[in-house]
C-alpha cells in the first residue's frame, strides 16, 4: 500500500525515454521533470527549450501487471535562444522549471520558464474538425462565389486525435537575473517567479505587469553576499511562501503584512557545527531546492550533502537531517575545482509525505523513509532496464575493503548526476532524469 | 589534496615546520592548501565567462570563499600584499579592472603588462624582472597569489598592506556595477546611460571576457591558445588606446 515501509517497497524499472547514443547532444539534456496534479501527465523540459509531455495510458484489464505506461502526448518548442543585444549576451533557451496548473476544463495548462521569460502553455486535444464550408473547399482553397448554387451548414466530423500546444501568455521583461523558480499559488489566480535577487508576483491574466514582493539586491553590489536559490508558495495558504538562500537559510513570508516582503515572518537556520567548519562550509550549505510537504506542515531543503526536513513551527533547526552522500565530504576540494560542488540537486516528497527522494552522482538516487528511518540507494542505468526488473540497492564503499557489488568513491562518475526527479502525486511511480534519459520506475505489483 | 599545476618543489625558507615536514612527506601544508584554494577561487571568478551570463550564485559563493580566506590570512598575519594603490590612480584602476577580466590566461601567466596602468609593486617588479614601473593594480590581484606563494617561501615583510586585496575584490564587483561617475563613463558618455544601469552592467560586463576555459589553475598556469580571446584582445587594444589618451591628457 501507499506509504508502506521501505522494506515492503520494491522498485522496478518501467520505462526509459531518450536515446542510447553514447554522445549526448547537449540540447537533449533534461533540465526539469514534473507530474501534473493527477499524475496523468508527466512533463519534461530540456536544454534545447523543448517540452515533452507524456500521458499515462488507461490501465487495461487485459494486462493488469502492466500499470499504465507513459507515452508521448505532446512535444513543443517552448523557448527559443535569444540574444540580448544591449548586453551582448545570449539568453539560454534551457527550460529551468515547469509547473502545472490544476485542471479546470478539458485543456491542460502549464507554466514553463527559462532564465528570463515565463510562458503559459495550453495543451488541448482536437478530435473533430468542421467540414462543409461554403466558401472554401476541402483543401482550403477559396471557391469562386459565383459558382456556389446552394448553402449548407458546416458539420463537425471526427478526426484523428491531435494534441496542440499554444502559448497563451508570455510573461517577459520582469527579471534582470536568472529565474530559478516558479510556483503556482493555491488561489490559482497568481503565481510567483524568483530570480537570484528578486521575487515577482504575477496574475495569470496580466502579462505587462508584475508585483515585486521580495528584493534582496543591495544598494551597493559590492556588498552582495547572498542570493535567492529557490522559492515556493504554501500549498494551502495563498498568502504564504518561502524562499531559500545561498547561505543555507529559509525565510517564510506573509504577503498580508506588507507589499514588499523583505521582512520575513519566520527565519529558518541551523546553527553551524564548528567541528565541521571549512572553507567550503558556506558553499555546501547553500540550499539548492526547497519544497513544502503536501500537508503544508513541513518544508524540505536540499543542500550539497544533505536533505533536511523542517517543521514550520520550529525555526532554529531542522527536525530531520538525511545524509545523501557524506562520503563526498573529504572530496570537497576536488569537487570545488571541477565545479561539481555547485550542482543544484532537487528533492521531492511522495504523496503521503512519508518518503523523500533526491539525486546524487553516478546516476544514483536516494530515498529516505521518514517513519522507519531506512534509506536506499538506487541507480538509473540501462543495465537495469529490463521490463519490471527489480532495482537492486547500490552501495558506495568509503574505504577499506570493497565488497563485491559495491562501488568505491573514486570510481563514481561525476558527470552522471541526477539533479531532477519527480514523484507521482498519489502512487509509487517516480520519474528520474539522467542526463538525456528519463527513467520511470514503479513499485512492484504483486 | 593537491591542486594540479601547483606543485612546489622548493621548500626553502618555509617557516612552517609542518610545511617542511610536509615537503618531505609530500603532503601540502595547511597554508599551501589555503593558498591553492585562493588561487583557484580567483581564477574561477575571473575566467569563467562565456557568451551567456555567469551564474550569480556561483560567483557570490566563490567571492565569499575568497573573502573568508583573506580574513583568515589577515588574522594569521600571513597576508602579504603589494602596496596600496593611492587614490590618484582610482580612475585608472577601474579601467584596469575591466581589462583584467579580458586578459587571456597566457598573458596572465606571462605577467604581461600593459603600459599606462596603475602602480607597480616592488615584489612584482622584482619577480618579473621588468624595468617598467607600471602595471595593473588588479592585474596584481591575479599575479599576487603567485607572488604570495613565492613570498611565503621568502618570508617577506608581513606588515604590508592587506587592504589591497579587498580593494581588488571590490574592483571585480565594481566592473560589474560601474556605479560612480568616473573616467569610464566619461569615455562612453555618448552611449545611452541606461547601459550602465547597475543591473545591466552587472550582468553585461562580465560577459565581455569570453574566455573559453574554466579548468581552474590548469588554465591559469599553462599558456593556452588565445583563439577564443580575439574579442578580448580587441577590447584590450581599445583600452590601451583609451588609457594612452588619458595619460597624455
Amino acid at each position: 500500500g501507499f506509504g508502506s515501509l521501505m522494506q515492503d517497497v520494491l522498485w522496478c524499472f518501467s520505462q526509459v525515454k531518450g536515446t542510447i547514443d553514447i554522445g549526448v547532444t547537449e540540447a537533449d539534456i533534461i533540465s526539469t521533470v514534473e507530474f501534473n496534479h493527477t499524475g496523468e501527465l508527466l512533463a519534461t523540459g530540456d536544454k534545447g527549450g523543448r517540452v515533452v509531455i507524456f500521458q499515462r495510458e488507461q490501465e487495461s484489464k487485459n494486462q493488469p501487471h502492466r500499470r499504465g505506461e507513459y507515452n508521448v502526448y505532446s512535444t513543443f518548442q517552448s523557448h527559443e535562444p535569444e540574444f540580448d543585444y544591449l548586453k551582448s549576451l545570449e539568453i539560454e533557451e534551457k527550460i529551468n522549471k515547469i509547473r502545472w496548473l490544476p485542471q479546470q476544463n478539458a485543456a491542460y495548462f502549464l507554466l514553463s520558464t527559462n532564465d528570463k521569460t515565463v510562458k503559459l502553455w495550453k495543451v488541448s486535444e482536437r478530435d473533430k474538425r468542421p467540414e462543409g464550408y461554403n466558401l472554401k473547399d476541402e483543401d482550403g482553397r477559396l471557391r469562386d462565389p459565383s459558382m456556389i448554387t446552394m448553402l449548407r451548414v458546416p458539420v463537425l466530423r471526427p478526426m484523428d486525435l491531435m494534441v496542440e500546444a499554444t502559448p497563451r501568455r508570455v510573461f517577459a521583461n520582469a527579471h534582470t537575473y536568472h529565474i530559478n523558480s516558479i510556483s503556482v499559488n493555491s488561489d490559482y489566480e497568481t503565481y510567483m517567479s524568483a530570480d537570484d535577487l528578486r521575487i515577482n508576483l504575477w496574475n495569470f491574466e496580466i502579462t505587462n505587469q508584475s508585483f515585486n514582493i521580495v528584493d534582496i539586491k543591495p544598494a551597493n553590489m559590492e556588498e552582495l553576499t547572498e542570493v535567492i536559490t529557490a522559492a515556493e508558495f504554501h500549498p494551502h495558504h495563498c498568502n504564504t511562501f518561502v524562499y531559500s538562500s545561498s547561505k543555507g537559510t529559509i525565510r517564510l513570508c506573509d504577503m498580508r503584512t506588507a507589499a514588499l516582503c523583505d521582512r520575513h515572518a519566520k527565519f529558518f537556520e541551523e546553527p553551524e557545527d564548528p567541528s565541521n567548519r571549512s572553507f567550503f562550509s558556506e558553499i555546501i550549505s547553500s540550499i539548492s531546492d526547497v519544497k513544502f510537504s503536501h500537508s503544508g506542515r513541513y518544508i524540505m531543503t536540499r543542500d550539497y550533502l544533505t536533505v533536511k526536513v523542517w517543521d514550520l513551527n520550529m525555526e532554529n533547526r531542522p527536525i530531520e537531517t538525511y545524509q545523501v552522500h557524506d562520503y563526498l565530504r573529504s572530496k570537497l576540494c576536488s569537487l570545488y575545482e571541477n565545479d561539481c560542488i555547485f550542482d543544484k540537486f532537487e528533492c521531492v516528497w511522495n504523496g503521503s509525505d512519508s518518503v523523500i527522494m533526491t539525486g546524487s552522482y553516478n546516476n544514483f538516487f536516494r530515498m529516505f523513509d521518514r517513519n522507519t528511518k531506512r534509506d536506499v540507494t538506487l541507480e538509473a542505468s540501462r543495465e537495469n532496464s529490463k521490463p519490471r526488473a527489480i532495482l537492486k540497492p547500490r552501495k558506495v564503499c568509503v574505504g577499506g575493503k570493497r565488497r563485491k557489488d559495491e562501488i568505491s568513491v573514486d570510481s563514481l562518475d561525476f558527470s552522471k548526476k541526477i539533479l531532477h526527479t519527480a514523484w507521482h502525486p498519489s502512487e509509487n511511480i517516480i520519474a528520474v532524469a539522467a542526463t538525456n534519459n528519463l527513467y520511470i520506475f514503479q513499485d512492484k505489483v504483486n | 589534496m593537491f591542486v594540479r599545476g601547483l606543485k612546489r618543489k622548493c621548500l626553502d625558507g618555509e617557516e612552517d615546520i609542518e610545511g617542511t615536514l610536509a615537503g618531505i612527506k609530500a603532503i601540502p601544508s595547511y597554508n599551501l592548501q589555503r593558498q591553492s584554494l585562493l588561487d583557484m577561487s580567483l581564477v574561477k571568478l575571473q575566467l569563467c565567462h562565456m557568451l551567456v551570463e555567469p551564474n550569480l550564485c556561483r560567483s557570490v559563493l566563490i567571492a565569499n570563499t575568497v573573502r573568508q580566506i583573506q580574513e583568515e590570512m589577515t588574522q594569521d598575519g600571513t597576508w602579504q600584499m603589494i602596496n596600496t594603490q593611492n587614490t590618484g590612480q582610482a580612475s585608472l584602476d577601474r579601467l584596469v579592472s575591466t581589462d583584467i577580466l579580458c586578459r587571456s590566461s597566457s598573458e596572465q601567466a606571462e605577467g604581461k603588462h600593459v603600459p599606462g596602468y596603475g602602480t607597480f609593486s616592488k615584489d612584482f617588479e622584482g619577480d618579473q624582472g621588468q624595468g617598467s614601473s607600471e602595471t595593473m593594480s588588479t592585474a596584481s590581484s591575479v599575479q599576487a597569489p603567485r607572488n604570495l606563494q613565492s613570498n611565503v617561501w621568502e618570508m617577506e615583510n608581513p606588515q604590508e598592506s592587506k587592504g589591497n586585496f579587498q580593494k581588488s575584490l571590490d574592483q571585480i564587483f565594481e566592473t560589474l556595477e560601474n556605479k560612480s561617475p568616473n573616467s569610464v563613463e566619461d569615455l562612453f558618455s555618448e552611449v545611452d546611460n541606461s547601459y550602465y544601469d547597475l543591473d545591466t552592467v552587472l550582468t553585461g560586463m562580465m560577459s565581455n571576457t569570453k574566455m573559453g576555459h574554466c579548468d581552474g589553475l590548469e588554465t591559469f598556469s599553462s599558456p593556452t591558445n588565445t583563439a577564443s580571446n580575439s574579442n578580448c584582445k580587441s577590447d584590450l587594444n581599445e583600452l590601451d588606446h583609451i588609457v594612452e589618451i588619458l595619460v597624455e591628457s
